[in-house]
């Protein structure tokens, strides 16, 4: 269960969550629910493979699953924050047109019910051997991960100094607290919950582009809950980026442990349920304690 | 050329701060601004009087940009102003203190003040050093003792009332708007807030100042404009004027400002409670150790700052809350533990202290509200369907009896006035002589045409034999009222008086825990109503 094996699949397995718990955190903040994060993994994780494989180049199809994830996030915002419509509903609409959505495409593009022709994933990032072993030394413990493993650590990093010292971050953290409040005070409301959905696309879009990219191909379906396993690790994490990375990265580190248990004799399907109890027993511990921002899921 | 009663006259100019001509806002169902004029002179304190829905509230928010007008058109400063919204009013010196607060428990009181005009470092971060001098140097120079680091969550009213102020002047207004500010505040708060707003009208600014308390009108504004229905029905100076005229210009009748009462007879105990312990929401002890004793005939006022446990003393005595420990025994029997139904049919009236809460269901008709609490038995409901005859009847009934307006059972209770509102409350819950009235915070925010309604209510049903408490934040009423009063400070009884026996001033001390220097004169009340509490409090308060 410690072995260096699991410590990677774990990584692999807390990335998308990362990328989509930090996006699920920005738009709570700013006061919309957002549970199309699940669709919007999907759609991520689709664009990505359908750009690279056009275009053989992973780096445009990280950058187009980041647009879809913009693009879907903007129907929830416009539906939500515009409208004014139930957030949640919004929310489920969204993830099931983008199941059948991609379904129906990858049946259009590529002619199969259940998967895209593999593609080329990024190449890693390491130092070159020839600075000597120290150089070696880093590689073999952290230098076998796709750049996007790294991105997400330094999202996390810039989504914690956006949050708290900008003032960017303070009127999103109002928003979401206290929409009329900010109002009164000039403040446009609409403008930075627009702000908090579609930053929460893009995020949770590059979440999914990594988790495709990281198999080689879309599978229907791939996201499997994991949209909304990040937004318990964004609730385990109260809301706060650091927070929301270590819960990623439990969560993370209980799938691996899962994948490694599998064909050891336990049945298959406790194994499976390892990352799910753990997420309910997370949440029981803490939910308590945990405040969401006040005006969250209250359309204004 | 100081005015003969002291006045800030010398500083008030001629020079027109805000004039608003016309101004006519229509909503889908009420007219809430007809052709009002406002003008309003540089440097004075000038109050906006009218019930709840005369539109004051909706004059302020065109003058601030929240609401645009139908028509009309305004100048500030002599220059035409026509705001898209709060920005525009906040750029040309216009500040506004909200009826309710507009602040952000989760942000420090610094951030509270700078949000949307932060001091920033290199672009894009919030300088919060500069931003913590900033807000300390204005609370220095006003003696507001404000620590801007401090979470506004643990404020208290009063001190989140001067954060306002403080945000209002951090973007340097001239012209402050003040929507019913003493609404919440203990009468030492009042006092502070008033030498607060002398003091800023002594440095030049303007304030617009909005309430239906005419004492307070009489105290402190130079010039008063009285507002009735959407339109303004008066202009005068404050030095020229009786509480009486401005009462007749605000309702459109005579009213009586204080009912009359005779004294109380009271007769056997109906309410006892005994030892009572209630947990409040955050797990803390709200009530502690509390005994009570209403007789019939008696009303029993239980004065006290809002959140000392009285909604929890209330909830428990109804039933919608469960008792840590003690007793509640109507007529001997004990209630304790029972269904909010239970303790209802055995006689107990519930007037809650949030109307549109706990009181009505707004979107259900005025006949459906006002049969809540009896839908259950006959003759409203038999073989398990409503009578909606029955229902029908009792509602044109109590309608009539109680003058609700819109006389219509089938009008939606959302779409009454606040007044009616409460006043559909009342006539539901003390319709079928109930034996114990408990009655929280019945008059808030309803206009005086309506109080004098409820007063009188009240008063009738002692007479006629029921025991009543009252609980409220407002003294007055509780002066007026009572013939008992006890003063419920941090979960306990501190302190109870007969009628006549105290002064406001003397119990809004009491109220905020500097009670040491009375405690000689607090008899007890029923056996032992509570010790005080060393080491109260005083922030905010008297001290």
């Amino acid at each position: 269960m410690f072995e260096l094996t699991v410590f990677d699949a774990a990584l692999r397995m807390a990335t998308p969550l990362i990328f989509a718990a930090l996006g699920g955190m920005f738009s709570e903040r700013s006061g919309v629910v957002n549970i199309a994060l699940e669709g919007i993994l999907l759609t991520g994780a689709f664009a990505s493979i359908l750009v690279t494989y056009q275009t053989g180049d992973p780096w445009l199809g990280a950058f187009a699953g980041l647009l879809a994830g913009v693009l879907v996030s903007a129907i929830h915002a416009v539906v939500s924050i515009t409208f004014k419509a139930n957030q949640i509903v919004s929310g489920v609409a969204i993830n099931l047109l983008a199941m059948g959505a991609t379904q129906f495409l990858t049946w259009i593009i590529w002619g199969s019910s259940a998967n895209s022709p593999p593609v080329e994933g990024m190449s890693y990032w390491a130092l070159p051997e020839s600075w000597g072993a120290v150089a070696r030394a880093v590689n073999v413990v952290i230098g076998h991960y796709p750049p996007l493993v790294y991105i997400a650590f330094a999202s996390v990093v810039i989504a914690h100094v956006t949050l708290w010292r900008t003032a960017f971050g303070l009127r999103l953290r109002a928003v979401g607290e206290h929409p009329e409040a900010a109002d009164t005070l000039g403040i446009n409301v609409h403008r930075l919950r627009y702000a908090g959905v579609l930053l929460s696309g893009a995020l949770a879009g590059l979440g999914g582009a990594f988790l495709a990219l990281n198999t080689h191909q879309f599978v229907k379906n791939m996201s499997a809950g994991r949209g909304f396993i990040a937004l318990a690790a964004m609730i385990f994490g109260k809301w706060n980026p650091v927070g929301a990375l270590f819960a990623c990265l439990l969560f993370g580190y209980a799938e691996a442990v899962q994948m490694g248990l599998q064909g050891r004799g336990i049945p298959s399907q406790f194994v499976q349920m390892i990352p799910y109890v753990l997420t309910m027993v997370a949440l029981v511990g803490v939910i308590g304690r945990a405040r969401p921002p006040a005006a969250s899921g209250k359309p204004y | 050329m100081k005015s003969k009663d002291g006045r800030g006259a010398c500083l008030m100019s001629e020079r027109v701060a805000i004039e608003m001509r016309e101004v006519t806002k229509r909503y889908p169902r009420v007219l809430a601004n007809d052709r009002v004029d406002l003008s309003v002179r540089e440097g004075e304190i000038h109050a906006i009087v009218g019930e709840n829905g005369a539109g004051k509230s909706t004059l302020m928010k065109v003058l601030y940009g929240l609401v645009s007008p139908d028509s009309g058109s305004m100048l500030v400063g002599g220059e035409p102003f026509s705001p898209a919204g709060p920005r525009d009013a906040i750029r040309a010196g216009i500040g506004m203190v909200h009826q309710h607060f507009m602040l952000v428990d989760t942000l420090s009181i610094a951030e509270n003040v700078v949000l949307g005009d932060e001091p920033r470092a290199r672009g894009v971060f919030v300088d919060s050093r500069a931003a913590s001098e900033r807000v300390e140097r204005l609370s220095r120079e006003y003696g507001f003792e404000l620590d801007p680091r401090e979470k506004v969550e643990g404020l208290s009213v009063g001190l989140e009332q001067r954060v306002e102020i403080v945000k209002v002047l951090y973007r340097g207004a001239s012209i402050l708007i003040l929507d019913e500010p003493t609404g919440v505040l203990t009468p030492n708060e009042v006092r502070e807030l008033f030498s607060i707003l002398r003091s800023l009208r002594e440095s030049g600014r303007t304030i617009v100042f909005i309430t239906h308390k005419l004492d307070e009108v009489l105290e402190l504004a130079d010039r008063i404009t009285v507002m009735r229905d959407g339109r303004v029905t008066g202009v005068v100076e404050a030095g020229l004027t009786t509480r009486e005229e401005l009462a007749h210009m605000m309702v459109g009748r005579e009213v009586l400002l204080r009912v009359s009462k005779s004294p109380g007879a009271p007769g056997e105990t109906i309410l006892s409670v005994r030892g009572l312990a209630v947990e409040g929401r955050k797990g803390t002890e709200a009530v502690r150790n509390v005994d009570l004793d209403v007789r019939s005939g008696e009303i029993l006022g239980i004065a006290g700052v809002q959140g000392n446990g009285q909604t929890e003393l209330i909830e428990a005595i109804t039933g919608l809350r469960t008792a840590g420990a003690g007793s509640v025994a109507l007529r001997g029997v004990d209630l304790t533990g029972r269904s909010p139904r239970n303790v209802r049919d055995s006689g107990v009236a519930h007037i809650p202290e949030d109307r549109q809460e706990r009181g009505l269901v707004l979107s259900f008709t005025v006949a459906e509200n006002l049969v809540f609490g009896r839908h259950h038995r006959a003759p409203y409901s038999g073989r398990g369907l409503l009578d909606l005859g029955a229902i029908g009847e009792r509602a044109e009934r109590l309608i009539d009896e109680n003058d609700l307006r819109p006389r219509d059972p089938g009008s939606l209770a959302g779409s009454l006035s606040g007044g009616n509102q409460q006043k559909l409350i009342v006539a539901r819950e003390l319709d079928g002589r109930p034996v114990l009235v408990v009655a929280c915070q019945p008059t808030r925010g309803v206009d005086v045409g309506a109080i004098e309604f409820v007063h009188r209510s009240l008063l009738d049903l002692r007479d006629e034999g029921a025991a009543v408490l009252l609980v409220s934040a407002e003294l007055s009423e509780i002066m007026a009222l009572s013939d008992t009063i006890a003063v419920m400070y941090r979960g306990e009884m501190v302190a109870s008086f007969g009628a006549g026996e105290v002064t406001e001033d003397e119990l809004g001390l009491l109220m905020t825990g500097g009670g040491d220097a009375r405690e000689g004169r607090a008899r007890d009340h029923a056996g032992g109503a509570g010790t005080k509490e060393p080491g109260a409090d005083r922030r905010g308060g008297a001290a």
